[in-house]
């Protein structure tokens, strides 16, 4: 969702809430990113991963403590993704958009000792195809408050920046597909390039200069006499008008805005926080609950389910960020807050067609209502989470 | 008699009550200074039977019906439990947790929700029921069949769903529900933040299902209380029962624990129906045509053929032409007399939802209903209703409701439901 733009950058709590908490926390290399989510050359000991549309194999299933790399080819036909997950799916690394026949690295630090899970997501819904990775070693993490803080924050931006990456990929693919006048692959790569925006659609909120409306205003929400650009405009000349004279030139803006999300994302001023992080974990489900739930997201395509496992997602992956200082404040709230991520999933995938999702028009009301229910049920919970690292 | 000087006396008339019932209580009758206060005070949470029932009937209501959408009986039992600790503080005219509006940290949401602070507790009652859906999943819905909690065996026969009544239009989006919550008070923010609050605890235990705002009592439950008059202009519930008649309380309104399951000793049910009014049509019926369907006369209440409100009700008695009160009239096919001496609490409330897509009021009779057994006692009296009632050309019934309204909170640490959870 983006509602008008003028009352947004005021109206997110999160962002006052930056200014006690951030001074301390984050100030994160841009170099060890970089390192994280390398494309570089192959490692000696890299571990390899052969993924297809019904496996996930691994050459090995344990590593010491410290950097891994993940050598992943998609052997299979759908796009792939391949995560490590530490408890509560918290992610620890992950390559997105992995086309069929390609190869991608992973360098993914695991700094404690344990049982992590690793998972190739085919077509990029649901659980994906588990298995138990084991590190063993010395314990390399601080165990004070604030550098789990620090690691949280740190954690979390690994996620947004992947999920930049891959939204740019796949943003220039539906972009070259409009400008070649293919509305048909277009219209199939709508709902996959939104999922990357909506994963993280928090840190495009905090930009200034409208950033989030220019990519994701609806028609409903544009003023009288306001320029509407973005998804939601592509989406109507798509799905309604047909492609217009000025559809590429639309198309173009959209792939500047996305570059300048990106650019913001890796400047060297650019920190977040962890109550920011929960805070976008709540803003991802309250959208869910305001424009996903009727249906006026995607109101051309209804394509709104993706959008929909998109926020969900994204809000899982941002609390499971959070999910050390979660532990040690208040044990049960993790379970709950998994327990209800769980419950959603599980609903969500009654609706999974092929790669994706039913058009949302198929979903009856009272489906609809299941899902508002489960909806306020985790946020109920999730709404816990920024006192819970508050207090830490 | 003024109705200022009514709400006077209301304290002693409650009072006596309370040592009846148990279920009204000490600050009403502190009310002594003014009318004001009267209405702005305290009923009492606990007693054997649940306030909010034979309580006199506060000016708004909030009515709210639940799915419960866990499977999980421990947790379902501990809603209950924050639940009646939260309703016993807001009954005081405190907030739902102790400083919850402000006390739980500035990035918490608050625990209080906070629209009632500073607000008087405005007689605030807050009554639960239980849902047939509670004991068997409910028909529709993913748990139709299932003894989600272990209670099947507890289901009281009484708590049966309706049976389909002539002419009904039932909305099931405003129909039934697992639990209930009645919340009444004399201040519409008061009974909306009593709701809301206990909606917002459960969200992830239950999930409204519908609700209903009243703004102006349609029955009294008190010979201290003037009759109202519903949305038709016609004064309602000169015959209910009242709180004083506690032969009549005792005999149609509190179950037994002999009746049937013993846990629901000291309970109730409560009926509602939700019955739109054709308003526009009804003000365009002559004053002669408005008397005739009720059975009374518009201006004083008193029946047909009679002089005062309060003058019996004799349906035999007969003018130049013919009987004066028709044979359909609503108040000869709802009387106790044409019914083998059947009775009911009426509890119900005028509502108005704004206008429909016609320029018409969306607008009625929330009609509550308590007794010791609604099918011995509702159905059979709304299916004489349904048949023939002239009010029929008038009304359409579109939603509908039962709950088992537990016995009261009494001990330290019991809560709504502990027998039926024991």
């Amino acid at each position: 969702m983006t509602r008008n733009a003028p009352a947004r950058p005021h109206g997110r709590p999160h962002r006052r809430l930056a200014v006690p908490v951030a001074a301390g926390l984050v100030a994160l290399s841009p170099l060890a990113l970089a390192a994280c989510t390398a494309k570089s050359s192959a490692d000696a000991d890299a571990i390899t991963v052969n993924a297809t549309d019904t496996s996930c194999e691994l050459s090995a299933d344990s590593a010491q403590t410290g950097q891994s790399t993940f050598e992943i080819t998609n052997n299979g036909s759908k796009t792939t993704e391949f995560y490590v997950y530490d408890d509560g799916d918290r992610v620890m690394g992950e390559v997105e958009n992995i086309g069929p026949g390609l190869t991608r690295t992973l360098i993914v630090n695991l700094p404690q000792p344990g049982d992590y899970e690793t998972a190739c997501k085919p077509g990029m819904v649901g659980d994906g195809i588990r298995g138990t990775f084991t590190v063993s070693g010395e314990a390399q993490q601080p165990t004070d408050k604030s550098a789990k803080l620090v690691a949280a924050a740190e954690g979390y931006k690994r996620y947004v920046v992947s999920q930049i990456e891959a939204l740019q990929e796949t943003g220039q693919q539906f972009v070259d597909a409009i400008k070649a006048g293919d509305v048909e692959s277009a219209k199939a790569r709508y709902p996959l390039v939104r999922t990357y925006y909506e994963r993280i659609e928090p840190i495009a909120e905090s930009f200034p200069d409208n950033l989030d409306p220019r990519i994701d205003l609806r028609e409903a929400d544009l003023a009288e006499g306001q320029q509407w650009t973005g998804f939601h405009r592509l989406e109507k000349d798509l799905w309604v008008t047909g492609l217009q004279p000025d559809s590429a030139a639309m198309a173009d803006q959209l792939m500047a805005d996305i570059d300048e999300l990106a650019d913001g994302v890796s400047a060297p001023d650019f920190t977040v926080d962890p109550l920011q992080v929960a805070g976008g974990a709540q803003g991802l489900l309250d959208e869910v609950a305001a424009t996903k739930i009727t249906g006026e997201e995607d109101i051309f395509s209804h394509t709104d389910l993706y959008d929909f496992q998109a926020n969900v997602d994204g809000s899982q992956a941002a609390v499971a960020s959070l999910r050390p200082i979660i532990d040690e404040q208040d044990p049960q709230l993790g379970t709950q807050i998994d327990q209800r991520f769980d419950d959603l999933d599980a609903t969500l995938a009654q609706y999974h067609q092929g790669d994706g999702f039913v058009t949302y028009d198929q979903v009856t009301e009272e489906q609809r209502r299941e899902l508002s229910q489960k909806i306020d049920a985790l946020s109920a919970v999730v709404s816990q989470v920024q006192g819970v690292v508050a207090s830490a | 008699m003024s109705r200022r000087s009514l709400f006077g006396l209301a304290g002693a008339g409650v009072v006596a009550g309370a040592a009846a019932g148990g279920a009204v209580g000490t600050a009403v009758g502190r009310a002594t200074a003014t009318d004001h206060s009267a209405m702005a005070g305290t009923v009492d949470f606990r007693g054997a039977h649940q306030a909010g029932i034979v309580t006199p009937a506060q000016d708004r209501m909030h009515f709210v019906a639940f799915d419960v959408i866990t499977d999980s009986r421990e947790k379902l039992a501990s809603l209950l439990r924050t639940w009646t600790s939260m309703a016993e503080r807001m009954s005081q005219g405190l907030q739902a947790t102790p400083d919850g509006a402000t006390g739980s940290g500035e990035y918490s949401p608050p625990e209080d929700t906070g629209e009632a602070l500073g607000l008087n507790p405005s007689q605030l009652t807050i009554t639960i029921g239980f849902g047939p859906g509670l004991f068997v999943g409910a028909p529709g819905t993913p748990a139709e069949g299932v003894d989600r909690f272990g209670l099947a065996a507890r289901k009281p026969a009484a708590l049966e769903q309706m049976p389909r009544f002539m002419l009904d239009a039932l909305d099931p989006a405003r129909s039934e529900g697992d639990l209930c919550i009645q919340a009444c008070a004399n201040d519409p923010q008061v009974a909306v933040h009593a709701v809301r609050n206990l909606a917002r605890v459960g969200f992830g235990v239950v999930a409204v299902r519908w609700s209903q705002l009243g703004f102006g009592r349609t029955s009294s439950t008190s010979t201290s209380q003037e009759t109202p008059r519903n949305l038709f202009g016609f004064k309602d519930g000169t015959r209910n029962i009242k709180a004083e008649d506690t032969d009549a309380v005792d005999r149609f309104i509190w179950v037994d624990g002999a009746d049937d399951q013993p846990w629901m000793a000291g309970g109730s049910y409560l009926v509602a129906r939700r019955i739109r009014m054709r308003i526009e049509p009804w003000d365009r019926t002559t004053l002669h045509e408005q008397e005739r369907v009720f059975g009374r006369e518009k201006g004083s209440g008193a029946p047909l053929g009679q002089d005062d409100e309060f003058d019996p009700l004799d349906l035999q008695s007969k003018g130049p032409h013919g009987l004066f009160i028709d044979e359909d009239a609503h108040v000869r096919l709802a009387s106790a007399e044409e019914n083998g001496g059947i009775r009911i609490l009426r509890r119900g409330y005028n509502f108005t939802d704004g206008s429909d897509g016609l320029g018409h009021l969306d607008a009625g009779l929330f009609f509550i209903a308590y007794c010791r057994d609604p099918q011995k006692q509702f159905v059979p009296l709304q299916q004489a209703l349904s048949r023939n009632d002239l009010l029929n050309e008038y009304i359409t019934h579109v939603g509908s409701a039962v709950f088992a309204v537990p016995p009261g909170v009494d001990s330290g640490d019991d809560y709504w439901g502990s027998a039926l959870f024991a």
